[in-house]
């Protein structure tokens, strides 16, 4: 319900009086007041206090902000949490609407963007963990008070469904470029665990700052809206941060060498930001989000030879220089490579240029019952335009990839992603409904 | 029913004679009352003063324990008046009860469990009560006939599964079954109040304590839909258990107009009867040998719209946003229900086992979507 959620900008009035009786950690300093003194330079903590740290620039300054929980600020062109720095944890959701009402769902959005603010900078949502009516269950859920925004992004994502017919009145808007991902071969989808009309990737350095996220959006949704499926991700698999080491995979490999780098605005511009004259306009400076969780096959990989696994990727394990090569960021000379190895084939020249921004995770969701790790790639892409940019590189993979052997796609989802929210009046997807 | 070991703490929102003081807004006049102190620890709880004047009384108990602890005020006959637990070692909690003239019992629980540590207390003189506005006054009065109803109506239904039970007759005693527990279901959250009925009647397996034998100690509706649904079959332990299961429930009878109800603990039993769906009946739990869960689910529901319907007048003024929510929310999930009842005129549903999990996610998210508003109910009331 609108009240539940103070539409108001993060304030820096008087923390809340501590409870009498503690329920939350006696003396744990709020996170408001975290803010203020959380280790960061005095720049930083001011910044971030303010809710306008800018802590993007990759470099010695970005792993301070990492390490002072710094707080990403919420607004701008481009919605954070794309071309964003790469933070270590990740807990997505993706929602089935439940009203049919349209203005129940801009009412949703408008709420979940005045949460989105507040969390974002730090601070809970609504009248906060503690301190209110005893007889009424606090607004937010209070796992995260005490703690840093720890760069905690919300980026949300629009399903086909949220365009059908008959629904919101939205499927003239639907744009081109958000397609229905056809059936790629070897897929094994679980529709429990694919598509949504709506989608929030919520990152952070701390994975209690990103699963507290989702719980209050998915709480103060309740009645509108429902989770369809959830995950958690550990371990970014590709960095958008070039100069730092790469990240690798639950196989072992580096991940994400040659990924789009987030300061790097004219591939940003060209691969990843849908662009004003691309045919809808609502969507200009957002993109489309493919999401894709990848099983692994662990215990078969990890019986395979040396030899077999540099083959299958074109990569060696321990510098991850392409094959041929002694460093892990010379070009790569794909002829040199395995006709099928995995990096071959998801080249940009493979793909007549296809190039998108890889933001995925790695995922061990315990065992599945036979004694497997539940484990794998939760890949998470961004680009311009679903068809020249996953579709074409996945049906590559698809058809030939001798990796195909130790991976099954099992969950599948595609979102146009809306701009970003430009100030304190600006709403998510607001372009959309106008 | 809920796990017995939670079965103290539900009580304690239906029987409260009086809820723990209203928030931050409200002006307390600290001046008239006294505060009682208990000091807790490990092994005593000691009250500062043993009799104090009736009306809204104030107890502030500080635990110098090592263990967490909860307090209680009783009625000498063990019915909660009002509590609070987690009660760290070290901190200090206040609880507020309005107390009529008569004994009253404080128990500390260190750990949490067993009995606790008593001591008997006086409230004496006449006392305020607490002005309460002539529509919450009247929904209290309505629901408390409505209580008494459901248990009146219950007694025959429960006595034709009793007698069908006795008689060996297994079909019969199939059919008669989940009939005789929906005015138990309905009002729910007040049965629990009396701690000690509910684990007698509507126990399942796994709610079973450390040390009780599922053969011996089980008693109530679920053991027998065990060996009905289950194993087919009526021993003579059976019958033995239909009549005990009715005695308690004419214990059930006669006490439920005892109850303390209050315009909160109206609202938070309508809460606690859509947890108890959430937790048991969407899964399947509660019924499931004879998948009779959409019955409970139901009747839940009808408990729960109950207990608001009579709060409307209170709420519809102090929020009009919540009441018109909670309408819609009741009507959705009730539309809901509706799909799996192929008789409009007769209180039967699907069988639960042929209920698919995309049909259960679909009537969870719906539970959800009604618990949530739900859960404000108790401040709308309290404002």
């Amino acid at each position: 319900m609108s009240e539940s959620v103070s539409g108001q900008e993060p304030a820096q009035d008087e923390a809340q009086g501590a409870p009498e009786q503690t329920g939350t950690g006696a003396g744990a300093p709020s996170r408001r007041a975290v803010l203020g003194w959380g280790g960061a330079g005095l720049a930083l903590g001011a910044a971030a206090a303010g809710g306008t740290a800018a802590v993007l620039n990759s470099g010695p300054d970005m792993v301070s902000a990492a390490s002072a929980g710094a707080a990403v600020p919420f607004h701008g062109e481009h919605q954070a949490g794309i071309a964003s720095a790469v933070q270590d944890r990740l807990h997505f959701a993706a929602f089935d609407m439940k009203t049919k009402d349209r203005g129940e769902l801009i009412q949703l959005l408008k709420d979940w963007t005045a949460a989105a603010r507040l969390m974002t900078a730090g601070q809970p949502v609504g009248e906060g963990g503690y301190g209110g009516l005893p007889e009424a269950p606090p607004d937010d859920t209070g796992e995260a008070l005490g703690l840093k925004a720890s760069r905690l992004t919300l980026t949300i994502g629009f399903g086909p469904g949220l365009f059908a017919k008959g629904r919101f009145g939205l499927e003239g808007k639907r744009p081109g470029a958000l397609i229905d991902l056809e059936l790629f071969p070897g897929d094994n989808l679980d529709p429990a665990r694919s598509g949504g009309d709506l989608c929030v990737q919520a990152c952070a350095d701390d994975p209690q700052v990103a699963v507290h996220a989702i719980r209050q959006l998915a709480r103060i949704g309740f009645g509108k809206t429902a989770v369809r499926w959830s995950q958690l991700g550990f371990g970014k698999t590709s960095s958008t941060t070039p100069d730092e080491q790469t990240p690798r995979n639950m196989m072992g490999f580096k991940d994400g060498t040659r990924n789009i780098s987030g300061t790097d605005k004219a591939a940003l511009e060209k691969h990843v930001w849908v662009g004003a004259g691309d045919g809808s306009d609502w969507l200009t400076g957002g993109s489309y989000l493919v999401a894709r969780r990848i099983r692994m096959n662990i215990e078969t990989w990890d019986r395979t030879p040396l030899g077999e696994q540099e083959d299958i990727f074109g990569r060696d394990k321990g510098e991850g220089a392409p094959v041929g090569k002694s460093k892990e960021r010379d070009e790569p000379f794909l002829k040199a490579m395995k006709p099928e190895a995995h990096v071959r084939l998801a080249h940009p020249d493979t793909n007549n240029g296809a190039t998108i921004l890889r933001r995925g995770y790695s995922f061990t969701d315990g065992t599945d019952g036979l004694g497997r790790l539940d484990a794998g790639l939760f890949f998470l892409a961004y680009q311009r335009d679903v068809r020249t940019g996953f579709v074409p590189i996945q049906r590559n993979l698809a058809k030939s990839d001798v990796l195909n052997e130790y991976i099954q796609h099992v969950g599948s989802a595609v979102f146009a992603v809306p701009p970003g929210v430009r100030d304190k009046d600006d709403w998510w997807g607001r372009t959309l409904f106008a | 029913m809920r796990p017995v070991r939670l079965t103290v703490v539900t009580a304690a929102a239906v029987v409260a004679a009086l809820t723990a003081v209203t928030g931050c807004s409200e002006k307390s006049d600290a001046s008239g009352d006294g505060t009682i102190k208990v000091a807790a620890s490990d092994s005593s709880c000691e009250v500062s003063t043993k009799e104090f004047p009736a009306g809204k009384v104030a107890f502030e108990v500080e635990n110098k324990g090592s263990k967490v602890t909860e307090l209680y005020i009783l009625f000498p006959d063990d019915r909660i008046v009002a509590e609070r637990e987690n009660i760290g070692p070290g901190t200090k909690a206040t609880i507020t009860a309005e107390l009529k003239a008569g004994d009253y019992e404080i128990a500390c629980k260190p750990g949490m469990k067993g009995d606790g540590i008593r001591q008997s207390v006086k409230a004496t003189g006449s006392g305020t009560p607490v002005k309460r506005s002539p529509e919450a006054d009247a929904a209290v009065a309505a629901y408390r006939k409505y209580v008494q109803e459901q248990a009146d109506e219950t007694i025959p239904k429960a006595q034709a599964f009793a007698d069908a039970v006795k008689a060996g007759d297994v079909e019969a005693a199939k059919k008669a079954y989940a009939p005789s527990r929906i005015g138990w279901e309905r009002t729910e959250p007040v049965a629990e109040s009396f701690g000690d009925i509910d684990p007698k009647v509507d126990v399942r397996e796994d709610g079973l304590e450390a040390g009780q034998d599922p053969e011996k100690d089980w008693t109530g509706w679920h053991k027998l839909e065990k060996s009905l649904f289950e194993g087919n079959k009526i021993d003579d332990n059976d019958k033995k258990l239909a009549e005990t299961l009715m005695a308690d429930l004419a214990v059930w009878q006669k006490k439920v107009g005892e109850a303390e109800i209050t315009p909160t603990s109206m609202a938070n039993g309508a809460k606690e009867l859509l947890d108890e769906v959430a937790t048991g009946k969407v899964t399947g739990e509660e019924e499931r040998y004879s998948h009779t869960d959409l019955v409970d689910f139901k009747a839940n529901v009808e408990g729960a719209e109950k207990a608001y319907e009579l709060l409307k007048p209170v709420t519809s003024k102090t929020d009009p946003a919540l009441t018109a929510e909670l309408d819609k929310q009741f009507a959705a999930l009730n539309n809901l229900l509706e799909k799996y009842r192929p008789n409009k005129a007769a209180y039967e549903f699907v069988s639960y086992d042929k209920v698919g999990e995309a049909e259960r996610k679909e009537l969870s998210d719906g539970v959800n979507a009604l618990a949530e508003p739900l859960s404000k109910l108790a401040a709308a009331v309290a404002k």
